[in-house]
């Protein structure tokens, strides 16, 4: 069973047609790099995903996107539980300017869970599922800010993991890294695999092949190709994926 | 000239000019402070300060009843103030569509550009009658006096505190919305605690225009010096007495006024200090420095 279908997605901002015609699965558990040059609307999927597109007026849509069947835009559709579940990474750290604890604790608050030793103890599963809690221990009433870039970033995605969702759609979330905390990320994306479903945006054709099980090759709004990860960059079946892959462009 | 000797001067002029206007204030506060001495020397500062009668043709000069009027009247029109303004501002920043925002932007500019006589007039012909029927007495009262106050300080309050809503970062937003909050939940627990610091600041401000404020307040509040007993009394605040009675006083009458002036200073410069003591704690505690 596949976790996210696009039929035949088309995405407008105002007149501008962004995606075009966009057929897409992702199955549970897996890592799904989306790969293209800028522009091409990675990051316009994504917030097609978690309904983040909302909030620009222009945006118009047509086509389906389901998550477990159903109907992402239908009317019933619940966003606030729906963002809950697709959780999202965003390319530039961005905690919120409270303590560390407060950012953890930030989506268990908004929904509602007022149980102290509840949060407690979910505060601390989360930042060891996200790699940063012996970083963090000893300093949970400490600021965010006083976090470096990657820390930041880590704190993030345990902020993100804190709702206990079962997507996390990252977009380019290493892109305003150093290198070691870029590893780092990519460690944790490996761990995350087993409990959660993965799609990330990456600029760097090695980090879709070190992080990735499936990629997708995006170009002026549309899927090229995609395919298992190794097969796409090894064997391409399309001429621009080659290109794109072997740096002729993008 | 070379471009860097015109830099060089450039700046020399404006650190001149920047003098210039401090030096000038210095000016105008020594000469404050050297007229209101000999009547606090003569008439003893803690008798000055705390004397509750006001009494100038039997030499009696005690200011403590208007110091209460001052900060009485400031204090209800900020109560009254504070909550409008900032609901207002929210609305501005956060609710409202980009047609409506453009609309009120200008139309809370042009508020605050209206004189203080005319909110003045507004009061002693819409207010004070209003009053008087409402809640018996003469109608001029500390009550009137706020809501003039109030309403003259809503453009400042809700301009800075606008600006402060629309400076949040959009990150932050987007981080709160994307875990599911709603927006109300993130105007009040994202949004609005990274504004904090600027909405104290647009206070502040505020508080400062409605202590200072002469001859609006002159023409509602009914200027009787004397220890108010209710929010409907009349008062007499530390600037009406100053420009009450500025144009007939001589002799230790006129260093009085002037060291009312000085009282005026100080009460100000301590509402600062504490207004500026509870900003530098918020910033501290969002952690995030001034927004
Ligand atoms: N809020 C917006 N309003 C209008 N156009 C937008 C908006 N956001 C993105 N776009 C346009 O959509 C296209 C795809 O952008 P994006 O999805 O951000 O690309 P990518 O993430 O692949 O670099 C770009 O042409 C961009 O200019
Ligand atoms: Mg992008």
């Amino acid at each position: 069973m596949y976790k996210i279908i696009a039929k035949h997605l088309n995405t407008y901002f105002g007149d501008a047609h962004i995606l075009k015609d966009i057929n897409f699965k992702v199955a549970e558990n897996t890592v799904t790099a989306l790969i293209g040059p800028s522009g091409c609307g990675k990051s316009t999927f994504l917030r097609s995903i978690n309904r983040m597109n909302d909030l620009i007026p222009t945006f118009k849509r047509e086509g389906t996107l389901l998550l477990d069947e159903e109907d992402i835009y239908s009317p019933e559709m619940d966003v606030v539980n729906l963002r809950r579940k697709v959780g999202m990474v965003f390319q530039k750290p961005n905690p919120f300017p409270k303590s560390i604890f407060d950012n953890v604790s930030y989506g268990l608050k908004i929904h509602g869970i007022d149980d102290e030793g509840f949060i407690e103890q979910r505060v601390e599963e989360s930042l060891k599922s996200a790699a940063i809690w012996d970083e963090v221990k000893d300093k949970l009433d400490q600021s965010a800010m006083s976090l470096s870039g990657g820390q930041q970033q880590r704190l993030c995605i345990a902020r993100t993991i804190a709702n206990n969702p079962e997507v996390i759609l990252m977009d380019e979330p290493c892109s305003a890294l150093d290198p070691i905390s870029t590893l780092k990320i990519e460690d944790l994306i490996h761990k995350l695999k087993k409990d959660y479903t993965i799609i990330i945006v990456t600029h760097n054709m090695q980090q879709a092949s070190r992080v990735s099980d499936y990629t997708s090759f995006f170009l002026n709004g549309e899927i090229i190709e995609s395919d298992e990860t190794e097969r796409l960059f090894v064997s391409p079946k399309e001429q621009k994926t080659e290109e794109y892959i072997t740096g002729r462009f993008g | 000239m070379t471009k860097i000797a015109a830099e060089a001067l450039i700046e020399k002029s404006l650190f001149i000019l920047a003098l210039f206007s401090c030096f000038v204030i210095l000016i105008i506060l020594c000469f404050i402070f050297f007229e209101g001495f000999p009547a606090i020397q003569e008439y003893g500062f803690f008798k000055f300060l705390f004397g509750t009668i006001w009494s100038p043709n039997d030499g009696q000069f005690g200011v403590f009843d208007m110091i209460i009027g001052s900060l009485y009247v400031t204090f209800i029109a900020l109560i009254i103030a504070i909550p409008l303004s900032i609901s207002c501002a929210t609305f501005m920043a956060e609710v409202a569509s980009n047609k409506v925002r453009n609309f009120l932007k200008p139309v809370v500019q042009t508020l605050s550009g209206i004189p203080s006589v005319v909110y003045g007039f507004f009061g002693l012909i819409i207010l004070v009658p209003f009053v008087r029927s409402q809640f018996g007495g003469t109608g001029f009262s500390i009550f009137t006096a706020a809501i003039i106050l109030s309403i003259m300080i809503l453009p400042t309050i809700i301009s800075v505190s606008y600006d402060s809503l629309r400076s949040v970062p959009q990150d932050y937003k987007e981080a709160s919305l994307g875990l599911g909050a709603t927006n109300w939940q993130t105007i009040r627990r994202v949004v609005f605690p990274s504004a904090l610091p600027g909405i104290i600041t647009a206070i502040i401000l505020g508080m400062s225009r409605a202590v200072g404020e002469t001859l609006a307040v002159i023409m509602v509040v009914g200027n009787v010096a004397k220890m108010p007993s209710s929010i409907f009394s009349p008062a007499r605040t530390l600037t009406s007495n100053i420009a009450l009675e500025m144009s007939y006083a001589t002799g230790i009458h006129y260093n009085a006024l002037f060291a009312t002036a000085v009282v005026l200073f100080m009460l100000i410069m301590l509402l600062l200090v504490v207004a500026n003591y509870v900003q530098r704690k918020y910033s501290i505690d969002i952690g995030g420095g001034t927004l």
